[in-house]
């Protein structure tokens, strides 16, 4: 196991190992419920808050849960603070919670969040799984807006509900069924991939004088 | 794709010779002496643990749940009352009957749950005369369950209006039950039995409602459903009006209380 500093910690989830765009997690309400920013941004905040409170939970109590039932006591924590998310949303914001319907029941089985649980916050202490936790809930979200804004706007012409071109758009309603969360999906990796492509081709060109330099210098030695 | 650092192999999970660590607990160890990573734990300490982390999730879930579910119901009353003002051409009163046995009761069925009797809701003007009813009705749709309440009044056989409560129609395609102003606008004093003709196609008749392009099965529906509870609740409302008519002096001050202030 790496070292990592609390920083590392922190940043991790949100860029470098988004859990959407590079690990790949979490795509079921991340295809399912990003039709429109709204959505992306309830789905985002629930999310949010059951990660870092069972993060909370499973790394308080990882001394007292036996290890033979670890999944079964991480799942029954994941579960209670899924159903008090979804209780919530349902008194605070019942048209959201509407629009949203089982996918919220579903956080229970985002894999997203258990894999916290088993590969960090069951192992770390209290302080750093909460900033893994929120590193990576932070992450989540801004890879759900990214695909709710660019579905609402190619789907319905709009964000967050306000107009953006008028009434001479014509909507591409596409984008707002199920088929275009694939698609947005797919560019938007497309292009993640492509960025990350391009930056390690750089690295390496930059890298390679100094690369030829350092044996030169050695047997000068 | 970097190899995620923090996923590294765990010690404890890698398959023994002899039986894994965490085999069945209490059972003799056979095979030859290994020296387990964890020692086995207790069965009764597991179901302790399981089990109190149950009931203490539990009595969380039922704490939310006393807050919440006030908010909720509150929630969906205000839509019905909404839906109920629309429908029924914002009535001065409301009153709900509850339908037991072919008839309408102000009380429900014994031992019917308040929430999922079947029910209508009667409209009072200023002057205390009926309007109509407001009659809900659910169906399945092209995608899931479509939700509508309308506005009837049974001594004109006539369709007040319709508004759709619920439902997951295709954006853009079938949500247009709802979207569509003019087909909505269709509803209003339409005679029943409901006919849904192609837009442009009707012959003028008063039972005539323009369906959707693109939204055949999902205007059908709705349509359909409004016909089907009519026909089921005909009998029961033609009888009550006379009873309604007679006793609203007094049931409509009554029944200021039932509309509440949220509207």
């Amino acid at each position: 196991m790496k070292a990592t500093t609390p920083q590392q910690d922190l940043i991790r989830g949100i860029w470098k190992e988004n859990p959407v765009l590079v690990q790949l997690l979490g795509l079921c309400p991340a295809l399912a419920v990003t039709n429109t920013v709204a959505n992306s941004l309830a789905m985002g905040i629930a999310t949010f808050f059951v990660l870092v409170g069972s993060s909370l939970l499973v790394s308080t109590f990882k001394k007292v849960i036996p290890h033979e039932v670890r999944i079964s006591a991480y799942i029954l924590i994941i579960a209670t603070f899924v159903t008090i998310a979804d209780l919530v949303l349902a008194a605070l914001v019942p048209l959201i919670h509407k629009e949203l319907g089982a996918f919220i029941a579903l956080i229970v089985v985002n894999c997203m969040i258990l894999g916290r649980q088993e590969a960090f916050a069951s192992k770390r202490p209290i302080g750093r799984s909460l900033l893994d936790a929120v590193g990576t809930g932070t992450g989540f979200m801004i890879a759900l807006l990214m695909m709710g804004t660019f579905r609402e706007i190619l789907g319905n012409g709009s964000i967050l509900g306000i107009s953006l071109f008028g009434d001479g758009f014509e909507p591409w309603v596409i984008f707002i069924l199920p088929p275009g969360g694939f698609l947005t999906l797919g560019f938007i990796l497309l292009a993640f991939g492509w960025w990350e492509e391009r930056k390690s081709v750089v690295v390496r060109v930059r890298q390679w004088p100094h690369g030829v330099a350092t044996p030169s210098r050695e047997e000068a030695a | 794709m970097k190899e995620l650092p923090q996923v590294s192999p765990d010690p404890g999970t890698e398959p023994v010779p002899g039986g894994p660590p965490g085999g069945p607990p209490g059972g003799p160890p056979d095979g030859p002496p290994q020296a387990p990573e964890r020692p086995a734990t207790s069965s009764t300490r597991l179901i302790v643990t399981l089990a109190s982390a149950g009931a203490l999730a539990g009595l969380v879930i039922v704490l939310v749940f006393g807050w919440a579910n006030p908010r909720i119901m509150a929630y969906r009353a205000k839509i019905l009352r909404e839906a109920i003002q629309v429908v029924l051409d914002s009535p001065e009163t409301v009153r709900t009957y509850y339908v037991v046995d072919g008839a309408l009761s102000e009380t429900p069925a014994a031992g019917a749950d308040t929430i999922t009797a079947e029910k209508v809701h009667l409209g009072f003007d200023a002057e205390g005369k009926p309007i109509g009813y407001a009659i809900t009705g659910q169906e399945p749709g092209f995608q899931d369950y479509i939700l509508v309440i309308f506005g009837y009044d049974p001594d004109t056989d006539r369709v007040l209006a319709m508004k759709v409560l619920e439902s997951k129609e295709t954006p853009g395609l079938g949500d247009k039950i709802f979207k569509d102003t003019a087909f909505v606008a269709g509803f209003r004093q339409a005679a029943a039995p409901l006919k849904g003709v192609k837009p442009g196609r009707g012959t003028g008749s008063d039972n005539e409602v323009d369906m959707i392009t693109g939204a055949t099965i999902s205007s059908r529906t709705v349509i359909g459903i409004i016909n089907h509870r009519i026909e089921a609740l005909d009998p029961v409302l033609g009888a009550a009006a006379v009873e309604a008519t007679t006793g609203t002096a007094a049931s409509a001050t009554e029944a200021l209380a039932t509309r509440g202030d949220g509207s």
